[in-house]
């Protein structure tokens, strides 16, 4: 059974319609990378996977649940399901300690003191162990993702979701968010990224997903997709990007 | 009481007698704001019985009655006289003023008299305590003890937070408002037990404003310092000499006792204050 | 070049003053004006009375700004409630803050401060104190829950999908993420409109409350003169001259820290 998936989703706002009957199966440890121009869609599904959005059709499965259903609290899905953005994630009036217990301290009503270790050997893991103390504004944008990703990995997602993580920054530290990516999808993690890092998708992902206009038009494994796109559009969007 | 001031006043006029008569006339010409025409303010809304129904130019009431017959004998006709209305504190502001005289229940005080002028009195107003029924069931009485454990609300503008302090001297300060219609909300709404205002106001009030106003009693007329209404000038307005000699006449001659027995009720049943 | 602007400066103010010094005393009704409003005797005799008097507004005002600052917070918080249940919420955070800032706050106090009072209330329940208190942290906090809204408007969406992501609820959102930013944001606004508050608790004087702005127009009919005025005016000065300088240097901090 798949981890996650995505079943004739229909998303509109207002009279644009976004996301016009999009389905998708990702799998346990996958790693998916959506690919397509600007306003395909590829933020939108991803903010529909963490109910950031509600869908106005269509279903959802986590683990063969359906988590669209209105009745369902949104808030434990919320926490099986981490997500980083493009920008503006970390909250600047805290320290990137308190931006990680933060959640893990509300939802799992623990003291701080319970919970640092954990939050410790995440900083030490990523090679951030000496910024805990700091505000966000005196981090490099690549240093600022990476605690966003502890953040997101302190709530022990089961999935986790990137939105263009690395389109913000600077191009010298893009390669340390990467490793981080690397690093997840060695564990195991299953993980869902709308990226234009090409090179990237590429090498790492097991699956990539062309979206064109709300949908999935093309979907396989990078060596199909970058070595012999069926669809013209693909074709055309990879000759602009590459 | 009444009495005497009456013949101190005939005396005065007495005295003035000849100057008055040569005045009606002539005496304010030229004086005026305007060329031929007397303009009077009062307040607005000017309030019974002083002036009834806000409508000054119907005559009506004590102090149009008085403005009227006292710009008869300044020379003006009832068409002559033209009204306007200031605020009670516009009037006393020092500066040029938009009209010849005001009349408003203004109190003379040596103070007050540094920035304006005043004429000779035209009334002696006695101050009365007003209360509300429940006041008067819980034992209020009027006597100095018991008017001193009231809690008290008076108009600012006016003498009465001075007249308060001398001849009560409350045990709490008093609350004071804009106006004697914001005390009447203050008595309504049961923030203050008691008010002092002038006899007639009082009565007015009791027996209209509120539904259960009761005059508790009264301090006469004299025995107040100083609560004698005069005309209100400018400073050093000519003018003032002219209503003088009119106000003279008008207490000589029994016209200025008949305006106040045509509109003003005398002081019924009122206790005096012990 | 900087200390001949200084110079410039310095000469262009003298003579301004000196023109006013010098010229308005030539005035026609200068030594009248003089007389009622800059006299000095009147000036000393009236001022311990008014600085006593302002102890009162002092009061109201201390007690009616923390007040402010809640339910100001709270009908933000009101008109922030997204979810389509809570509609009715939103509705009543728009029908107030539309009420209170369309209505002069003079007009609330009169409304309030003897109209609910004349219900019948026994006293002490109904101090014009209290209804006073009342009719001013129902005005202001309509302007306090408008400076509070803007700020919460001008964090970044991302921080709030963000902070929604971590499962976090959409209370713990607004506490711990968005409020301690909006309020922060919003500090020099409020600081404003404290300043405003500390001039129109002097209205509470209009339903009885003696305070200053009430004391100084007694004396001024007391003595028919207008100098206590001019000395309540100072009194009020002293407090909000360095108030708003206080204010000015915040908010050019805060620009200067975000840019």
């Amino acid at each position: 059974m798949a981890k996650l998936s995505v079943r004739d989703v229909w998303k509109s706002f207002g009279a644009h319609e976004v996301l016009r009957g999009l389905s998708l199966e990702i799998d346990k440890g996958q790693m998916v990378c959506l690919i397509g121009a600007s306003g395909s869609g590829k933020s939108t599904l991803l903010r529909c996977l963490n109910l950031l959005e509600p869908v106005d059709d269509g279903e959802i499965l986590l683990d063969g649940q359906d988590i669209t259903d209105p009745d369902l609290d949104p808030q434990p899905v919320r926490q099986r399901i981490g997500m980083v953005f493009q920008s503006f994630n970390l909250f600047p009036h805290m320290t990137a300690v308190e931006n990680v217990l933060l959640a893990p301290r509300r939802i799992r009503r623990k003291r701080r003191e319970e919970l640092l270790p954990e939050a410790e050997a995440l900083f030490a893991r990523f090679g951030l162990v000496d910024r805990m103390g700091h505000y966000p504004d005196q981090l490099s944008g690549g240093q600022q993702q990476r605690v966003a990703i502890i953040r997101a990995l302190a709530m022990r997602p089961e999935v986790m979701l990137f939105d263009e993580v690395t389109s913000a920054l600077d191009p010298a530290l893009v390669g340390e968010v990467l490793d981080v990516l690397r690093a997840l999808k060695a564990e195991g993690m299953t993980m869902v990224l709308a990226t234009h890092e090409m090179a990237f998708a590429r090498e790492a992902a097991d699956k990539i997903c062309f979206l064109d206009e709300g949908r999935i038009l093309e979907e396989g494994p990078p060596s199909a997709i970058f070595g012999a796109p069926r669809e013209d559009r693909t074709r055309g969007f990879l000759a602009r990007v590459l | 009481m009444r009495l005497a001031q009456f013949t101190l006043s005939a005396a005065m006029a007495l005295a003035l007698g000849a100057n008055a008569a040569m005045a009606q006339n002539d005496c304010a010409a030229g004086k005026t704001l305007k060329e031929g025409v007397l303009t009077i303010a009062t307040g607005n809304p000017a309030y019974f019985p002083w002036v009834i129904d806000n409508d000054p130019a119907s005559g009506k009431g004590f102090e149009a009655a008085v403005a009227y017959e006292v710009a008869k004998r300044m020379g003006f006709a009832a068409e002559k006289v033209e009204w306007t209305s200031t605020t009670f504190d516009q009037a006393i502001q020092p500066g040029p003023k938009e009209f010849d005289f005001n009349l408003q229940q203004y109190s003379i005080t040596p103070e007050r008299d540094q920035t304006i002028d005043f004429s000779e009195p035209y009334y002696n107003a006695a101050q009365a305590v007003l209360v509300r029924k429940p006041t008067v069931d819980a034992g209020a009485k009027p006597e100095l003890a018991s008017l001193k454990a009231l809690k008290w609300g008076l108009a600012a503008g006016t003498t009465a937070p001075a007249l308060i302090a001398s001849l009560v001297g409350p045990e709490s300060d008093p609350l004071l408002y804009e106006d004697t219609a914001d005390v009447s909300e203050a008595l309504k709404a049961g923030q203050i037990d008691a008010t002092l205002m002038d006899l007639p106001s009082a009565l007015y009030t009791a027996a209209v404003v509120l539904d259960d106003g009761v005059v508790l009693g009264q301090f006469p007329a004299g025995e107040t310092p100083a609560d004698s209404f005069g005309l209100v000038f400018e400073e050093g307005n000519a003018l003032k000499d002219c209503a003088n000699a009119a106000l003279a006449e008008m207490k000589a001659d029994g016209a200025l006792a008949a305006i106040e027995a045509e509109w003003l009720a005398e002081a019924t049943g009122a206790p005096v204050v012990k | 070049m900087r200390r001949r602007s200084l110079v410039i400066a310095t000469a262009s103010t003298a003579l301004v003053v000196a023109a006013i010094v010098l010229l308005v005393p030539l005035a026609p009704g200068w030594e009248r004006v003089q007389k009622a409003f800059f006299n000095g005797e009147v000036f000393w005799k009236t001022f311990p009375g008014l600085v006593k008097a302002f102890l009162v507004d002092i009061m109201i005002f201390a007690w009616c700004a923390p007040m402010i600052a809640v339910l100001g917070l709270v009908i933000a918080l009101a008109r922030d409630a997204r979810s389509p249940a809570l509609f009715p919420l939103r509705l009543f955070g728009m029908v107030y803050n539309d009420v209170f800032r369309g209505v002069p706050v003079i007009l609330v106090i009169y409304l309030v401060g003897f109209g609910i009072p004349g219900l019948g209330l026994p006293r002490p329940w109904n101090s014009p104190y209290i209804w006073g208190t009342v009719a001013v942290v129902l005005t202001y906090s309509a302007y306090v829950a408008e400076v509070y809204r803007t700020g919460i408007e001008s964090i970044h969406e991302s921080q709030r999908a963000a902070a929604t992501s971590l499962g976090l609820s959409h209370w713990d959102v607004m506490r711990f993420v968005i409020l301690p930013q909006a309020i922060r944001r919003v500090i020099p606004a409020n600081m404003n409109l404290l300043i405003a508050l500390q001039k129109d608790v002097a209205l509470l004087s209009f339903i009885g409350p003696v305070e200053v702005l009430r004391q100084a127009g007694v004396y001024k009919s007391l003595l028919a003169n207008f100098t206590p005025y001019l000395g309540a005016a100072l009194i009020f000065l002293a407090v909000t001259v360095p108030a708003t300088r206080w204010v000015d240097r915040m908010i050019a901090r805060q620009n200067a820290a975000r840019s």
